[in-house]
């Protein structure tokens, strides 16, 4: 693969729109979604169901449901425009330019195939190698991924592995072309705590080893604090705030990331009480106007009623979408350890 | 209102140190698959769910159970609630053993409720709540037919819903009002034991706390004794003063919470602590906190069930299978290892990922 030089974003989608038709109008699931995965880097974007982050990773990769559609914007995959392109021109990106893990492996997976001739397919399809070639290259793929006994498993079925078994089957599918970006929906939400953890420190090492960057999508922070150097969060189609993992996660700077920290019990640090966000999210049909978090925020003001605020800048690579972020720092600071 | 405030505990309440629930060497076990596919693959058809577990529950105390997937503990949860027959072993609930046929009295489903994972699934999308809490207390004689309406509101009132949730159906409800239902639900009976399994996992994120700051409140304001089952760690260290861990079918420790996440003696729950994602410091190197993936529960292994993951196993391990024994200078806190008295197992060098 090509190593591109540091600070170069691999991946750039710039004021993503995407609209699903549904009986009771026009949902906007993603709402102007700017983001940029430089080369190398995790980047995790967290929020709620809902919250349009499924939506956008789907949209990168051109597998949206039937009734949704790109609407406006620009997915720029090393230059190249994918928002753009037919599927027959997607089809040669995916794969050897752009691959993604999903959430279920058992139905991302082809029950019917053999799991080393799925691993294979990509290389003899993309890279040009014959059977042989591209079976080999499956081998040793099972082998990075760590699947044990991998000329036996190499002829299996996926029913028969185990869920930690078939996500390192769908990491080798993901990784068999050399990808430049991975795309990565909820890897581990089925997956047991010690599998998850398995499965998280594979990811991590084998992206170290080839460069390869990964977008991460998911609701557990904890989760995205282990793998993501970058993060953004989501809330009702829309990235609210933006910055380096661990300051974003310990100096929220937006009043629903604030919210998301609290209101979920830290294992060690335990506090006697949690705070919980009121109310819930909003429909993304008639979102509320101005700040669409302002019915749930307590910070809010007149101004937020009224006024959509942007994702803007605020030093130290971080951007927040509230007009009073100082708010969250001040009550950081004023309420302090209780984080 | 009712006459009878809605927190006095039920009639058989005593206090003179009787565990609420004491179970001894209760399996659960169920038959898989058919008969031919288990003689054509030579696998064993009988699944043993939950495999001798003793379980105490004292009076007012919140206990969790945790473990993965597959580690018996929704099957030991539905056994102790009363939906599922155990095949061995003995429930004494208030000092008084219940049935071995797993009928049991109406006095007796009183006092444990459950309250369920999913509660899209978990409430009958065809009756309002009103009327599914009406029918309830109606069979259950809770309160005199006159006082439902009002005993039905203040059930709505102490889980924070409203009087007009009463005429609401359950799909007019977000998920996290739905769970606050379910949890009217179970406490409309008066309960005296709360079975919990996994109330929040199939909530957002930005809800769970308020279910799980109900839970809380409740338990201080009834004295409810709860059973947690749950797989989120954070979650039952934040609500419980006990926890028990299960590993394929049976409790392998059970200690204090503070002392469980400070000490913990059992390899598997070493293991378990190590591999949670934590919010403030990445983890170290590549290797995992637990090597494998968990036996199947058709094939337990021979002598200690973690053995095949263990990172400090011995010959001994597939001897003998260690009992749940208190540990040194610890009687409150109990391991099922041969090695739980040794220091901490020296980190494994070269760990298949």
């Amino acid at each position: 693969m090509t190593t591109p030089g540091p600070n170069r974003s691999v991946l750039e989608v710039i004021d993503l729109h995407v609209e699903i038709a549904s009986r009771r109008g026009v949902v906007r699931a993603v709402d102007g979604v700017s983001l940029e995965v430089p080369a190398g880097q995790a980047v995790g974007v967290v929020g709620e169901s809902g919250s349009g982050k499924s939506m956008t990773l789907r949209a990168v990769l051109g597998v949206l449901p039937p009734e949704a559609k790109i609407t406006a914007g620009q997915v720029l995959l090393d230059g190249q425009d994918l928002a753009h392109l037919s599927n027959t021109q997607l089809n040669r990106v995916r794969g050897p330019k752009i691959a993604m893990i999903f959430q279920e492996p058992m139905s991302a997976l082809n029950p019917v195939m053999r799991v080393g001739a799925q691993i294979a397919e990509g290389p003899q399809v993309h890279l040009g190698m014959n059977r042989a070639k591209a079976g080999e290259r499956a081998l040793e793929l099972m082998r990075r991924v760590g699947i044990p006994d991998p000329e036996r498993r190499y002829r299996a079925y996926p029913h028969e592995f185990s869920g930690g078994m078939r996500q390192r089957v769908m990491i080798a599918i993901a990784l068999s072309c050399d990808p430049s970006v991975i795309l990565c929906d909820e890897p581990t939400t089925a997956l047991d705590v010690t599998i998850q953890d398995q499965i998280l420190r594979l990811l991590g090492r084998l992206c170290r080893e080839s460069g390869t960057s990964l977008v991460f999508v998911t609701h557990d922070l904890p989760v995205v604090a282990q793998v993501c150097d970058e993060l953004a969060v989501m809330y009702a189609g829309q990235i609210v705030e933006r910055g380096a993992v661990r300051e974003v996660l310990t100096r929220p700077s937006h009043p629903y990331t604030l919210g998301l920290v609290r209101s979920a019990p830290d294992v060690d640090h335990p506090r006697s009480s949690l705070v919980a966000i009121p109310g819930s999210p909003p429909s993304l049909i008639s979102p509320p106007s101005g700040c669409r978090f302002h019915p749930r925020c307590s910070f809010a003001e007149q101004d937020c009623v009224t006024t959509m605020p942007p994702l803007k800048p605020i030093g130290a690579g971080r951007a927040t979408a509230c007009l009073h972020y100082e708010r969250c720092l001040e009550a950081l600071d004023t309420q302090g350890a209780d984080r | 209102m009712s006459t009878q405030p809605l927190m006095a505990a039920g009639p058989g309440t005593r206090d003179d140190g009787t565990p609420l629930l004491e179970a001894t060497g209760l399996s659960v076990s169920f038959s898989v698959g058919s008969a031919l596919a288990a003689r054509l693959r030579h696998e064993p058809r009988v699944l043993h769910a939950v495999d001798g577990v003793d379980l105490r529950i004292e009076r007012g105390e919140a206990v969790a159970l945790v473990g993965e997937s597959g580690s018996g503990k929704s099957t030991l949860a539905r056994a102790l609630t009363g939906l599922l027959k155990p095949d061995q072993g003995s429930i004494l609930l208030d000092g008084k053993a219940l049935p071995a046929s797993g009928r049991r009295s109406r006095t007796d489903q009183r006092k444990v409720q459950m309250v369920f994972q999913d509660p899209y699934s978990s409430l009958n999308p065809r009756l309002t709540v009103g009327g599914m809490l009406h029918e309830l207390l109606r069979v259950h004689h809770v309160v005199p037919r006159a006082e439902i309406p009002a005993y039905t509101r203040e059930l709505l009132g102490l889980v924070g819903l409203g009087e007009e949730a009463v005429h609401a159906y359950p799909r007019q409800f977000s998920g996290g009002q739905r769970q606050r239902v379910a949890i009217a639900r179970a406490l409309a009976l008066r309960p005296e034991l709360l079975v919990a399994d996994e109330p929040v996992s199939a909530l957002d994120v930005s809800v769970q706390a308020t279910i799980l700051n109900l839970l809380q409140d409740l338990r201080a304001q009834l004295g409810l004794t709860l059973l947690l089952i749950s797989h989120n760690l954070a979650v039952v260290r934040h609500l419980c003063d006990r926890v028990a861990v299960m590993y394929l079918g049976r409790i392998i420790e059970v200690a204090p919470t503070e002392e469980l996440f400070a000490a913990p003696r059992h390899p598997y729950t070493q293991g378990l602590l190590a591999a949670i994602p934590r919010m403030t410091f990445a983890p170290e190197g590549d290797a995992p906190a637990v090597r494998g993936d968990p036996p199947s529960p058709l094939r337990i292994p021979a002598g200690c069930r973690f053995r095949t993951r263990c990172p400090i196993a011995e010959p001994i391990c597939a001897e003998q299978d260690p009992a749940l024994l208190p540990t040194a200078g610890a009687p409150a806190h109990s391991a099922a290892c041969h090695f739980a008295f040794a220091a901490t197992p020296q980190p494994r060098e070269g760990a298949t990922p």
